[in-house]
């Protein structure tokens, strides 16, 4: 058998060793640009208008989580009776909601139905600070470390699963720091 | 006298936006304040990826984020930065996904050189191939035999005929 | 009932193509002529019960069935009735269906037509055929199966995505389906042969229609397919580089090749080995872009709804079909031989050119396509590789082709003379550059590319007109009479030919020329683009059969002259999918076409809108019918037709 001929079968056979792989990658996650780097400066009103307005300076000290979301994204309903679960266990982080191109009342009435786990929570209208971040879409979660240094983001919704294996590991041990 | 002049002063302003609005209905206004302006966002939005659509720019994509990011770039055009970094600007937070066009770089010199490489290589394989088997065709070919040559050419004439 | 029967035929297909895949081919290999003659008759039972499963599906379309659930995920009662049917090929299950429904018919085809064709390659082709038919019917039954029932049936369907609503849909799939699922004809042929070991000039003969046949239909779904985006979309594009467009490209591309190869082993017995090789690679695209759109691997607007599962399983199917075939060529290969010699300079080496430029252009855009993949899975970074890529490396591959196409058909086979093809056509390429001067600048603007694309274009008609003169320049009779006494394939490949040429044309006018705006109107302002005028009569409600319409309505005039009225639109479907689509309005024109868009409608009254000039862009859709009208020529070609071999011999022909 001459060799030459087996090139279209090797060719192939490489080929489907990728496309099996890729059968368990997801194409439409673009992973965040800024892992390692500082999260962005911002000052940003909260939801709570009576509340103050909120900077990066005012989280540091503090491992958090940035949560992405919106009245409008199906996902983040899914999502967040997650988050509410981790409030309710006591997990020692603090959660930082960032609603995104919302309307307050809309996002407000979200809350009280679907219960409110956020520390703090975010009002950015326009979306505009979120370009800083990378965010295209919600929900996504960030993870910063106490020094305000971006260190992981989850994109689509937080779960279980996804907090056991990517999260809480990362999160402990930022708190060790 | 002063009342009159009042009125009609108060009559001159109040002519001016109805005047304006006249003037408007003809050449319809660009969304852009330029066409130069708008030359640059839209050849930098097409150079853009629209993150959250499948495999348009977000010149073409009216998705919240692709709006979004093209005002971002008009945006960033008035404050005066360049081209370049306005695109960077956009690497920075989004990675090299948000190119439309691929960057060269260490991970994509195959991508880019591929074609190029399998082009001549193709080439140089074919010219080495085509003169081998030159060889190889000529080594089993042989030259008619005297008998098959009459043969050949009765049946040549017979044709003509 | 009729969804029960429809399930019932697939399962009876899934048996019987098993007798199909396994009996012809034992019967080829043992002489037993009985087993032999079996395959044709499985091959037509299996076309007929897929066409009965098939319409059960339809049928159930047709009349809503709503307590089957891909009517009901997929239709709605207020679709007009052809959407209706269109919509059973609009989901994944659907869509394979058909897939199984065209394969079936093609072997149908081949077992009824094919009379002439020895028993035992026409048992060894039914069989391979079958062994596919197989596969992707046992796919069906296992994970996508089109039948299943809900309980209780839904009251409403959630409707066709009203992107699909469209001629366009009724149209394209199943040419598209027919093209290259077609290929799996001269596939099955040359695994027969690889196994048979009989790869000669007959068996190239037989091929060529059936390879024609599928090119001219996946030539005809391509251009379909690009010619409802452009109009659909709303933004004058014609091709994005989409992975699923050039899932259904790269088998083009390679069928282009298998064409002119089968071309050179017809008349001269070589490039047997070519032969084989791109129709195995031709199919095997087919299958994999198959593959690609089911398989969540890829973003694209096209990509069904994904499943690991179902990848799994196509892609076990893709290894062993795509796998055991190039086992088989790279064992059998060696012992099919080289057939006759043909110098450095002949029309065989330049076909040779032809195939091996046309396996790198296809390359090129696997390589593209695959490459985000590629660099995710190896954790090397996400990146995209969009339509800019594509253009820049696509277009410098092409170019040598086109100057090709010009002078193969000058070439003589064997050996031909350098010195005398370039002294005969030196002053057809002069004449060629020279005319194409004026054309960039009477369009406004200079442009190297428009330059080098209408020399090319201009090239390629020329020698195709010089090369239908020198046929009949030594015969006798008028001038009419000669031009009769051509041959039809003759004449398919210069038509095809100069298809690509006006296709070239309209490629590089449009691309060097088209203009557009993007204003915002209020009723009575103006917008000019290149030499048209649109003037904005303001926005009325309109209701369709499944949606309401916001219908602009634009006076066009140029040079102060009106021309009409076009009606963009922004239609919202009533069914709970519903977006708002953009419908544009085109006014198409020999020179080119303009194009207004409603965008959206602006807090005090006005609307954005956009305009565009897209200068000769439907001779991107004439060059591909030219092509596909040369294919069919070339088809019909006398030679192909029973009891023509005598009068062949008779004339003289080549």
């Amino acid at each position: 058998m001459r060799w030459k001929y087996l090139v279209p079968l090797a060719v192939f056979l490489v080929l489907c060793g990728f496309l099996f792989k890729g059968l368990y990658l997801d194409p439409r996650k673009v992973p965040s640009a800024l892992i390692d780097k500082p999260a962005p400066e911002f000052v940003l009103p909260q939801l709570d208008e009576s509340a103050p307005q909120i900077k990066k300076a005012d989280l540091l000290g503090k491992v958090y989580l940035l949560n992405v979301w919106a009245s409008w994204c199906e996902s983040c309903r899914y999502e967040h009776p997650f988050l509410n679960e981790l409030k309710r266990r006591g997990e020692k982080v603090v959660m930082v909601g960032y609603n995104y191109r919302d309307d307050r009342a809309d996002a407000k009435r979200w809350l009280a139905v679907l219960g409110n786990p956020y520390d703090y929570c975010i009002f950015d209208r326009s979306g505009k600070e979120a370009i800083n971040f990378g965010v295209y879409g919600a929900p996504e979660t960030f993870v910063i470390d106490k020094k305000g240094v971006i260190r992981h983001k989850v994109i689509g919704p937080m779960s279980e699963k996804v907090w056991k294996s990517e999260v809480e590991p990362l999160v402990r041990k930022l708190e060790a720091m | 006298m002063r009342k009159i002049l009042f009125c009609l002063l108060a009559l001159c302003v109040a002519a001016v936006p109805a005047a304006y609005q006249a003037a408007q209905a003809g050449e319809a206004a660009p969304t852009e304040f330029d066409p130069g302006t708008h030359k640059r966002v839209l050849g930098i939005s097409q150079q853009l990826r629209c993150l959250v659509c499948q495999n348009q720019s977000i010149a073409d994509s009216n998705a919240e984020l692709a709006v979004d990011l093209r005002n971002q770039v008009v945006a960033q055009i008035k404050q005066g930065r360049t081209d370049k970094q306005i695109i960077d600007y956009m690497v920075e937070r989004y990675g090299d996904f948000v190119l439309y066009n691929p960057p060269l770089k260490a991970s994509t010199v195959i991508l880019w050189l591929g074609p190029v490489v399998l082009f001549f290589a193709a080439f140089i394989w074919g010219y080495v191939a085509l003169r081998r088997r030159k060889s190889v065709v000529s080594a089993t070919e042989r030259r008619l035999t005297a008998e098959e040559k009459k043969r050949a050419e009765e049946l040549l004439r017979g044709l003509k005929e | 009932m009729i969804g029960e029967l429809g399930h019932y035929a697939l399962i009876l297909a899934l048996v019987l193509t098993v007798f199909q895949g396994v009996l012809p081919m034992a019967g080829a290999s043992r002489g037993e002529r009985s087993w032999m003659a079996a395959g044709r008759t499985l091959a037509v039972l299996n076309a007929l019960l897929l066409t009965g499963s098939f319409a059960a599906l339809a049928w159930s379309f047709y009349v809503s069935d709503f307590s089957m659930l891909n009517v009901a995920r997929n239709s709605n009662s207020l679709l007009p009735w052809y959407y209706k049917v269109a919509a059973s090929w609009g989901s994944h299950e659907g869509s394979i269906l058909f897939w199984a429904l065209t394969l079936s018919w093609w072997g149908g085809m081949v077992a009824v037509l094919g009379r002439r064709l020895p028993e035992d390659t026409m048992a060894r082709v039914l069989s391979v055929m079958g062994l596919v038919l197989f596969g992707i019917v046992a796919f069906m039954v296992m994970t996508s199966n089109p039948f299943l029932r809900i309980f209780p049936p839904a009251a409403e369907g959630s409707d066709l995505n009203p992107l699909l609503q469209d001629p366009g849909m009724v149209f394209h799939p199943p040419l598209l389906y027919m093209g290259y699922v077609g290929f799996s004809v001269p596939f099955a042929f040359s695994i027969a042969a690889l196994i048979g070991g009989k790869l000669d000039v007959a068996w190239a003969r037989w091929m060529r229609p059936w390879t024609t046949g599928a090119w001219v239909l996946l030539t005809l779904g391509i251009s379909l397919g690009s010619y409802w985006s452009y109009y659909e979309l709303g933004w004058g594009g014609w091709w994005f580089w989409d992975p699923v467009e050039n899932s259904s490209f790269m088998p083009w591309l390679t069928g282009t090749a298998l064409m002119h190869s089968l071309a050179v082993t017809e008349k001269r017995g070589c490039f047997k080995i070519w032969t084989v090789l791109l129709a195995i690679i031709t199919f095997s695209l087919s299958l994999l872009g198959t593959f690609l759109v089911r398989s969540g691997i890829l973003t694209s607007v096209h990509a069904f709804a994904t499943d690991p599962e179902r990848g799994v399983f196509i892609l076990a199917f893709l290894i062993i079909v795509i796998g055991l075939s190039f086992l088989l060529f790279a064992w059998r290969a060696p012992t099919v031989g080289l057939g006759g010699n043909f110098s450095m300079v002949s029309r065989e080496s330049m076909l040779l050119v032809n195939n091996v430029l046309l396996i790198v252009a296809m390359s090129a855009v696997l390589l593209g396509t695959m490459y985000p993949l590629f660099l995710d899975a190896l954790g090397a970074g996400k990146i995209s590789v969009g339509p800019p890529y594509f253009d820049s490396v696509f277009g410098p591959i092409m170019l040598p082709m086109l100057f090709l196409i010009g002078i193969a058909p000058f070439a003589r086979w064997k050996e031909a003379d350098p010195a005398q093809l370039a002294r005969r056509l030196a002053v057809v390429f002069a004449l060629s550059v020279v005319l194409a001067i004026p054309v960039p600048l009477l369009m406004g603007r200079w442009s190297h590319w428009v330059f080098i694309g209408i020399i090319m274009a201009l090239w390629i008609t020329f020698t195709a007109l010089e090369n239908i003169r020198e046929r009949g320049r030594n015969m006798k009779g008028s001038a009419a009479a000669r031009l009769a006494s051509h041959p039809r394939a003759f004449y398919g490949m210069h038509i095809a030919h100069i298809g690509i040429a006006v296709f070239v044309v309209g490629v590089a006018l449009v691309k060097g020329y088209e203009a557009e705006r993007d204003v915002r109107m209020y009723p009575g302002d103006t917008v000019t683009v290149a030499d048209y005028t649109f003037r904005f009569d303001g926005v009325k409600d309109e209701r369709g059969p499944n949606y309401m319409s916001s219908m602009g309505e634009f006076m066009l005039s140029k040079g102060g002259r009106e021309l009409g009225i076009l009606n963009p639109e922004k239609r919202s479907y009533y069914s709970t999918r519903s977006m708002p689509m953009t419908e544009s309005a085109i006014r198409h024109s020999i020179t080119g076409d303009v194009y207004v868009s409603l965008g959206e409608p602006t807090k005090d009254n006005g609307w954005i809108v956009r305009v565009y000039s897209k200068p000769f862009v439907t001779w991107i859709w004439w060059g591909t019918l030219l092509m596909a009208l040369g294919g069919v020529l070339a088809m019909l070609d006398r030679r192909y037709r029973s009891g023509s071999s005598r009068r062949a011999a008779a004339k003289g022909e080549e």
